[in-house]
């Protein structure tokens, strides 16, 4: 009874104060941060690329398939995938990070392993690994998004067998109002808040990626998720614009 | 109603959609789904008759039986030599395989082929667990001397060779050095510093223009003309 | 990539190169961006051939060290990340990157290059503490001279972070335009000696054959604030004092580079 009296007063409480009507950096619900991408742009690895949203960078490096050690962790019928995610120690918003890795740069490493799998094909490559390493110069939200989407270009630059490009953006809902490609101050915003970092496949929309900070009704995150699937196409535009690029570019050399 | 959605040596990314309808076939780095045909990889759409593959313009380099490669000695065992053939597989060249003098029992491997030598092998035999069997007792098999080794991507090898070797070739008269092309990507140059200067700043050249045609005129004028 | 056979040792006593260049010439392009992570107090990339780092300060306000209660600190820490070679691997620093952050660390601080007097804000109390973190984005060789060309670049775009004046809490999200108290700006440059020949600059092949290295930090007057050598030979001391000499030079070089992109 409790539970559901809590959320009648949620909902009327928000349907009547939706304060949340202009976003605070001005852009449209739908409107994700300026995007931009680069593929190739370290020489050592076998794939590389740069992700920029808004005042969020990453850079990747794919090195593999390599031979992969402690050789217990070798499967003889495929190759691994392992995601390396780190943060420069002056990335954060505020005070340095102390060099080495957190529990959350683990988590976040296993998501984006399991964010990317469902598309890559390592059956060719038994008993190796593809390594994937993520650092980012600096940081304002979203950066497991900007992560595995910038891998994905690394990915596809390294030549990895893959069935399709896995785009990941946050979708979520601020004081009601469903919104793409959240803000550090929407994160924090004073009020009823999600956070729903999502990634997905382009051509069937699989969601390989999920999850969620905050409190959302079911209603309102389908309504999300659906937004996702244009969200995470304007991704899909920047990876691909960066991967074809590369040749275009060097045409012109 | 089949219908054919990319031009030949059009720039694909993967997951793209190549075809419709069941008219085509699948080639290499594509796959069906749902009558569809889609890229598996980044690369080069070409199409032979029915079937549309993509050569891919990089990625891992998979070992077949028959390619020469250039590899690193990288140790030695009781009955041969550990040789490191770039990929995540290493290849086992064994004493007997390696050349038809007759070796005495016990006799130091490391004063025939030391660990850190470069060798040009061929892959006699590749297992389901990619455990690779080398061997060096053709002609133009042997130990490197001299010269330097480049790493170009094994997928931009076929460019660097050309039709009937017309680009190695064109390679070999314009900088006048010796160049043995492996087909793990492994190229190995021998001439003048000069010439061999001269040759890899081509063959970087050529593997940065690998997708563009009518490559062998462009790296002809490139190299200075006739 | 380029693996090479003892050419690199032949070719330095003709007073050659596998690329091409002179002995004591560095690679091109060299290019400086400062500014390149809002995050950060001051922070730059430089490149110099593919070999490509980013350096970024971070200031904080601590108490004094016991000893110095009218001073502030700093401290230089490099990674040599996994992204940036296959040679690398993930976890706590391998010796190399020890040797990277030790030798820049002291080519600044006993340069004196920082007014430690200047950071204190109350003594024995508060005092501005500037960390700096090398970052490797592509070893392609010569990361020394790279890590330090960065370090420099990002101490002198680093600007104070606003304080608020009743709680003391750093406002790290804006920055006031008062840059860090430089007195001095010294640069590492690295000598080798590689078959009796000075080589400036190498490439991850050419590090792999030299006999010895001299690394010498020096600012625009000259002056030595660092040195380490490396190798497993030795040096002499005329060979050591031609190695100064270059480096000299060289820092000249950079530091006309850095000025030039800086403006």
């Amino acid at each position: 009874m409790k539970v559901a009296l809590r959320k009648v007063w949620t909902r009327s409480w928000v349907v009547n104060k939706m304060t949340y009507s202009k976003r605070l950096d001005e852009r449209k619900n739908d409107e994700l941060r300026p995007m931009d991408a680069k593929a190739g742009v370290i020489p050592n690895a076998d794939g590389s690329a740069y992700f920029r949203a808004g005042k969020t960078t990453a850079y990747v490096a794919v090195y593999g398939p390599r031979e992969l050690f402690p050789k217990f962790k070798q499967d003889p019928k495929k190759g691994l995938l392992r995601c390396h995610y780190a943060m420069m120690p002056f990335s954060g918003s505020g005070e340095r990070i102390r060099p080495g890795t957190s529990r959350r740069a683990q988590e976040i490493s296993m998501v984006m392993e399991q964010a990317l799998l469902p598309v890559i094909d390592l059956s060719e490559f038994p008993n190796s690994v593809v390594d994937v390493f993520v650092q980012l110069p600096q940081t304002d939200a979203g950066t497991r998004c900007a992560a595995i989407s910038a891998a994905a270009i690394a990915l596809a630059d390294a030549g990895i067998p893959m069935k399709d490009m896995i785009s990941s953006v946050a979708v979520g809902q601020v004081d009601g109002t469903i919104v793409a490609d959240l803000s550090y101050g929407e994160e924090s915003y004073p009020a009823v808040v999600s956070d729903i970092p999502v990634a997905m496949t382009h051509n069937t929309k699989q969601i390989t990626l999920l999850q969620m900070d905050g409190e959302i009704s079911k209603e309102d995150l389908v309504k999300a998720l659906d937004a996702a699937k244009s969200a995470t196409e304007k991704v899909y535009d920047v990876q691909m614009k960066a991967l074809k690029s590369k040749f275009s570019v060097e045409n012109k050399k | 109603m089949s219908e054919l959605l990319k031009k030949e040596r059009e720039i694909v990314i993967p997951g793209e959609i190549l075809a419709q309808g069941m008219d085509f076939l699948p080639g290499e780095n594509t796959y069906r789904e749902n009558d569809n045909i889609y890229a598996k990889a980044l690369g080069l759409v070409y199409v032979s008759g029915r079937v549309i593959k993509i050569t891919s313009l990089s990625g891992p380099y998979v070992p077949m039986v028959g390619d020469r490669i250039i590899g690193k000695v990288i140790d030695i065992t009781m009955t041969g030599w550990r040789i490191d053939t770039g990929t995540a597989y290493s290849g086992l060249l064994n004493v007997k395989d390696a050349t038809t003098r007759f070796i005495k029992k016990g006799e130091d491997l490391s004063k025939i082929i030391a660990i850190g030598d470069y060798v040009i092998v061929m892959i006699t035999q590749v297992t389901s667990q990619r455990l690779i069997d080398l061997a060096m007792r053709e002609p133009g098999l042997k130990k490197i001397t001299g010269g330097r080794i480049m790493k170009i991507n094994s997928h931009k090898v076929p460019r660097i060779i050309g039709k009937q070797a017309s680009m190695v070739n064109l390679l070999r008269e314009k900088t006048g050095c010796e160049i043995t092309v492996g087909q793990n990507g492994l190229v190995w140059v021998r001439g003048t510093p000069e010439g061999e200067l001269k040759a890899e700043g081509a063959i970087k050249r050529i593997e940065e223009r690998s997708h563009e045609s009518g490559l062998t005129e462009s790296m002809d004028a490139f190299l200075g003309g006739k | 990539m380029i693996v090479n056979q003892n050419t690199i040792k032949d070719l330095a006593s003709k007073q050659m190169r596998i690329d091409g260049r002179a002995l004591t010439e560095y690679r091109k392009p060299i290019l400086v961006e400062t500014n390149i992570s809002w995050t950060a107090e001051g922070s730059a990339r430089v490149q110099v051939g593919e070999t490509v780092v980013m350096a970024g300060v971070k200031l904080s306000l601590e108490k004094p060290y016991n000893d110095t209660p009218d001073e502030g600190g700093i401290m230089i820490n490099a990674e040599l990340t996994p992204l940036s070679s296959a040679e690398y691997e993930s976890g706590p620093p391998g010796i190399k990157a020890i040797e990277l952050s030790r030798v820049t660390d002291r080519g600044i601080r006993e340069a004196k290059a920082i007014d430690m007097k200047k950071l204190c804000v109350e003594p024995g109390e508060k005092a501005w503490f500037v960390i700096i973190d090398i970052v490797t984005i592509n070893d392609a060789g010569n990361l020394f001279d790279v890590a330090g060309l960065a370090t420099l670049a990002a101490l002198k775009s680093a600007r104070f972070p606003v304080v608020d004046t009743e709680t003391g809490a750093i406002d790290y999200k804006k920055k006031t335009d008062q840059p860090l108290p430089l007195t001095k700006e010294p640069l590492p440059v690295t000598v080798y000696k590689i078959n009796g020949n000075l080589v400036i600059d190498p490439t991850v092949e050419e590090e792999q054959v030299y006999e010895a290295r001299l690394t010498v930090a020096t600012d625009d007057k000259g002056t030595i604030s660092a040195m380490q050598k490396g190798g497993t030979e030795s040096l002499s001391i005329d060979e050591i004092s031609m190695m100064i000499d270059l480096a000299q030079e060289k820092a000249t070089f950079l530091r006309g580079e850095l000025d030039k992109q800086l403006q």
